[in-house]
């Protein structure tokens, strides 16, 4: 099935009110989804550089995307009750619905990293934090990517946050059995050592949310649902 | 006050007007091979000319059984013409010519020798705007295409029959000889579908049948439209996008002429093909 629209204001809408509308939407996922990039990095260097005045400043932070979450979803209800959208607008309207919720979960997880970060930073060093900046760097990765995807209406980058989420994966269980290590080694550890376990599952979580993401940016553009394929083929 | 009088409609050997329409069918336009048996009407490359100007140009479709197909499309773009071609609406209109081919079951109603007028009795139409006969009661009304095909005598069961599929009787059923034109817009719209359903239409034409009504209104014709498509089939030409989305399982989109696309409605209207669509559906156009 070829699409008829990519999801890319292409003409624009007889109805002016309407086009600004659809174009308040775009631009304030972009503001959510540019707040959220940057609370993954401000959690991750209040661990990294023992910053817990960044990570105080990430937990205050996170009212701003609450606040644009509700915005959003207000601003869409609003046009599907008033405009009744069809087609490639409707897609955009039911794709930003469920990526803001997407967006705000890794808000919260940015804000439970630093939490974990800022009680980690009150004790010694457990060791350096070998694979967990990487981890956290492949997470952001994911999360830009599908937010490029959305803005540039491209799938086939949404496809390569799809493909993107293994390594996550794969390094999430290389640094969890690192961090086991520590833990049978010496029984002090366990308690900051659970500690970055927890952080290394909220990245592992981001990356999650960032494929959900991306799924829906094939969707608002190609039309074509790719979520759950196994279950599709137990179902049919 | 209601006129009970126990006296059989007709007698059976009486054909109905459906059983007369279909007869004269099968006799002129024999069963073409080359029509798809799944579909009620099929309409193989059809044009329309009113004189010099091309309005419907190589349309090809199909409608199943009980199904409701809507065609939408801006204002010109032939959907009035497409849908009256499906009656021979235009044999009387000077400087139209219709060419290519509709069947009815496989019939091809534009084939020689076929009379418009038994045609129309398989093929019932309503209109944009109610038009009730002014001078004929209510029951008059219902039973006009029965009277006027000369088959007199007593249609009581047929016209309750009609007013109940048109979700009128319980609103009209005390006033059965009051004018047509004393009932509301609305009412007179579904009393304009009962009189359509009293020859017992196969295929139902519907002209943007609720432009001229309230919401209320409009959603009791709707709701009749889901209700009729359990026997008819059912081609409703509308402007409201809305009540394509509504009403229809398949919808056509008409520009300039042309069938631009044609699919599932829910399909239409979350992902169009044609960029032309896309830009109708969601507004972007002129």
């Amino acid at each position: 099935m070829s699409p008829a629209s990519s999801g890319k204001a292409s003409a624009s809408h007889t109805d002016k009110a309407f086009e600004s509308d659809l174009r308040l939407v775009r631009e304030k996922l972009l503001a959510m989804g540019a707040k959220v990039e940057e609370q993954i990095a401000k959690s991750m260097r209040s661990l990294t550089d023992r910053d817990s005045d960044l990570g105080e400043q990430v937990k205050e932070a996170d009212v701003e995307i609450n606040r644009l979450e509700v915005d959003i979803d207000e601003l869409c209800r609003k046009i599907l009750a008033l405009r009744q959208p069809a087609a490639s607008d409707l897609r955009l309207i039911t794709t930003a619905l469920k990526i803001v919720t997407d967006l705000e979960r890794i808000g919260d997880l940015a804000v439970n990293i630093a939490e974990r970060a800022m009680d980690l930073n009150q004790a010694p060093p457990l060791a350096a934090y070998v694979d967990m900046p990487r981890l956290a760097e492949l997470a952001q990765e994911q999360v830009k990517k599908a937010l490029d995807s959305f803005v540039r209406a491209d799938p086939e980058e949404a496809q390569e946050v799809l493909a993107g989420d293994d390594h996550l994966d794969d390094l999430f269980v290389k640094i969890f059995n690192e961090l086991l290590a520590f833990m049978m080694e010496d029984s002090r550890n366990i308690r900051r050592a659970t500690s970055l376990v927890s952080i290394c599952k909220h990245l592992e979580r981001i990356g999650d949310h960032a494929v959900n993401v991306a799924e829906m940016v094939i969707y608002m553009v190609r039309g074509t649902d790719v979520r759950h394929p196994r279950s599709r083929v137990v179902e049919s | 006050m209601t006129p009970a009088a126990p006296v059989p409609a007709m007698t059976p050997e009486k054909p109905t007007p459906a059983q007369l329409a279909q007869k004269e069918l099968a006799q002129k336009a024999p069963v073409e091979e080359k029509t798809d048996v799944a579909n009620k009407v099929e309409v193989h490359d059809l044009n329309v000319y009113f004189r010099t100007n091309h309005a419907i140009r190589h349309v090809s479709l199909g409608v199943q059984p009980q199904t409701v197909l809507a065609v939408i499309g801006p204002s010109g773009c032939g959907k009035s013409t497409f849908i009256r071609a499906l009656n021979r609406m235009h044999d009387l209109v000077p400087g139209a010519r219709v060419e290519g081919k509709v069947f009815v079951d496989g019939r091809d109603l534009y084939a020689r020798g076929i009379d418009p007028v038994l045609l129309r009795r398989r093929v019932g139409m309503v209109f944009q705007r109610p038009n009730p006969f002014p001078t004929m009661s209510i029951y008059e009304n219902v039973a006009a295409g029965l009277t006027l095909n000369g088959m007199g005598g007593n249609h009581t069961e047929i016209v309750e029959r009609c007013l109940r599929q048109a979700a009128l009787w319980d609103e009209v059923k005390d006033r059965l000889k009051h004018a047509g034109t004393s009932l509301s817009g609305g009412q007179q719209q579904r009393l304009c579908i009962a009189r359509a359903l009293a020859v017992e239409p196969e295929v139902l034409l519907m002209d943007e049948p609720a432009s001229a009504l309230d919401p209320i209104a409009t959603a009791k014709i709707e709701e009749l439209i889901h209700e009729l498509k359990e026997r008819y089939t059912i081609i409703i030409v509308t402007h409201s996008m809305q009540q394509a989305a509504r009403v229809s399982d398949n919808t056509a989109f008409f520009y300039l002429g042309e069938l631009i696309e044609i699919g599932s409605t829910a399909q239409i209207f979350t992902n169009p093909r044609e960029r032309r669509t896309e830009d109708y559906v969601t507004g972007k156009f002129g």
